[in-house]
């Protein structure tokens, strides 16, 4: 079908599991035209519930669905669903291990035109905190489409992450998404590049820009939880030194994760990622990571910079 | 409607027995919410030795009535119910709180059989419930979904949010109970932060509202029966209650919201509410 957008990837995919199985019901605080919610209304009404403006009361309910058997995709931005609802994810769908998928919509930088009220530079360190939580980061539209069906197949609460923006595919059509499965999209033996989301490719593009220089392996990590830790270790462990890149400060996110994973492997490491600081209003999403540094270009630089 | 003498005796002398078990799993020595649990406990009686749909032998049967405790921190109160009603042995309420127990200081899903979900962060039962509601609709089960709210945990935005969403809704198989007992924590509801009026809030919510005493199991049945009759409305029930009901020396005292029993008051207690 070939979806160059996560959220029309995500949205589509729900429709086509609604077909299917008719316990997946879908949440939106009146953010569904923006979440892609609204093909699911428009195929399945009935079982699109419009929540309103009232993020912690979806949630909950949605704890609730989950307790009568339902599958229930709670959609807002990624902003929201990381903070407003925090509580009610950790209290009543964490602890309880329910069966609700937390969608967070417009996530990391992609929603550029809003600021730093809508843009999560923190969403994955938060939900990634949690206990019970699987957080998963897909890095293209490709990915999007099969994870989405991956954790409508797994009991339990998920988190994920939705880029709002279009741009290419660097992973395979229809390849099955296995949770806690990092995939090598390429390979190399000097340093390696963990990457997740929308910088997988910019990762890609680095590892092509010094092909001729340093031999970098790409390694797509669309699961930031559970990381698979042995997984991670084997990776690195012909690599002399690890970059790691992400839409998300570089606290707590995909960087976090991979230096906890290989605390004991003394190699170099360095991150690309959001400094630290909130985000802010650009008027396109490419001037909005080059303002903050997760660019090809940064990635070269962090690769030249530890080999 | 009339109901049996000999069932609102028997649900008053079960009401007594939970006050009991209550006492007993707090022990002597440990902190425990014996006031939340005494002003709720006639309605918690009621609802599962009576109204609810439920069967200890099979704790998920799809049809079942669900109960959340939306002020979990009461927790002790709905333990003594389950152990009562068959659930796990009556033994295991000695064990409250200990690490590894079934029994956890706020409901816990995952530990305790019975329970239908986490609360304890207040002002989110509510929500879960209404989920419950919409979901047992939506699979065309004709149970109830019954929550019991604080009046202090009321000042929680959610639970307003949930007000809303059930009206919307049309969650006529949700029944909220606030169990007002005029105490939160740090004192009276109205002094320290006032919810008050009720049911000109929830009216103007959109909620079907029936005001009752929580202490008369006669009020308490009739208006649990009358909910059922509410179409495309939710119900409200405001039960005016004592909080620490039942043991003299703790009704209406706000240090009993979170209180210690000594081996003194911890018998004092007991035999206050023998059967």
């Amino acid at each position: 079908m070939g979806y160059v957008n996560q959220r029309t990837a995500f949205g589509e995919t729900l429709v086509a599991l609604g077909e299917k199985n008719n316990n997946i019901f879908v949440l939106d605080a009146d953010l569904g035209g923006s979440t892609m919610g609204k093909l699911f209304e428009l195929k399945y009404p009935e079982r699109h519930l419009e929540m309103g403006i009232a993020e912690a009361n979806m949630t909950s309910v949605a704890a609730g669905l989950a307790q009568t058997g339902k599958i229930p995709f709670v959609n807002t931005f990624a902003v929201f669903a990381a903070g407003r609802a925090y509580d009610q994810i950790r209290q009543t769908i964490a602890i309880g291990k329910l069966n609700v998928k937390v969608v967070g919509s417009s996530a990391g930088l992609s929603d550029f035109g809003d600021g730093a009220t809508h843009q999560s530079v923190e969403d994955m360190a938060i939900m990634r905190a949690i206990p019970n939580m699987v957080v998963i980061n897909p890095a293209d539209a490709n990915e999007m489409v099969e994870a989405t069906k991956a954790i409508a197949d797994y009991c339990g609460p998920v988190y994920l992450r939705v880029n709002r923006n279009d741009y290419d595919n660097v992973t395979p059509e229809g390849k099955p998404f296995k949770i806690g499965e990092p995939s090598v999209l390429k390979e190399g033996k000097d340093v390696v590049v963990f990457a997740t989301g929308y910088p997988v490719s910019l990762a890609l593009a680095a590892a092509e820009a010094l092909k001729d220089e340093v031999s970098v392996k790409v390694v797509n990590v669309s699961t930031i939880k559970p990381l698979n830790d042995e997984k991670i270790i084997e990776l690195a462990a012909d690599c002399e030194a690890v970059v790691t890149a992400e839409e998300h400060n570089i606290v707590g996110g995909l960087g976090s994760a991979i230096a906890e994973a290989l605390r004991k492997s003394r190699k170099p490491i360095e991150f690309v990622g959001v400094e630290d600081t909130f985000g802010c209003s650009a008027h396109n999403y490419t001037e909005l990571l080059e303002h903050f540094g997760i660019t090809k270009d940064h990635i070269v630089k962090a690769i030249l910079s530890v080999k | 409607m009339a109901y049996p003498k000999e069932l609102l005796d028997s649900i008053k002398a079960k009401a007594q027995t939970l006050r009991r078990d209550v006492v007993i799993s707090m022990g002597v020595g440990h902190a425990g919410h014996l006031g939340g649990s005494g002003s709720s406990a006639d309605i918690v009686a009621a609802l599962y030795f009576h109204k609810m749909n439920h069967d200890p032998k099979n704790p998920k049967k799809p049809d079942r009535d669900r109960f959340l405790l939306s002020k979990g921190h009461a927790a002790i109160l709905q333990y003594s119910a389950l152990a009562e009603a068959g659930y796990f042995p009556v033994e295991e309420l000695k064990h409250t709180k200990e690490i590894g127990a079934m029994l956890q200081g706020h409901p816990d899903v995952r530990k305790t059989p019975g329970i239908e979900a986490g609360t304890g962060s207040l002002g989110q039962g509510l929500s879960i419930g209404l989920g419950m509601a919409l979901g047992l609709k939506a699979d065309k089960i004709p149970a109830n979904v019954y929550v019991i709210c604080g009046d202090g945990e009321i000042a929680e935005g959610q639970i307003w949010e949930a007000a809303m969403a059930a009206k919307v809704f049309k969650a006529d198989n949700l029944v909220a109970i606030v169990d007002q007992n005029t105490l939160q924590a740090q004192g009276k509801v109205c002094d320290r932060f006032d919810t008050n009026p009720l049911p000109e809030k929830w009216k103007a919510f959109g909620w079907n509202v029936i005001e009752i005493d929580g202490h008369n199991i006669e009020e308490i049945l009739t208006a649990l029966d009358a909910a059922d009759e509410v179409k495309g409305q939710p119900t409200v029930i405001i039960a005016h209650t004592i909080k620490g009901k039942g043991v003299s020396f703790a009704e209406g005292v706000v240090g009993f919201h979170n209180g210690t029993l000594t081996e003194e008051t911890y018998q004092k207690a007991l035999d206050e509410l023998k059967a």
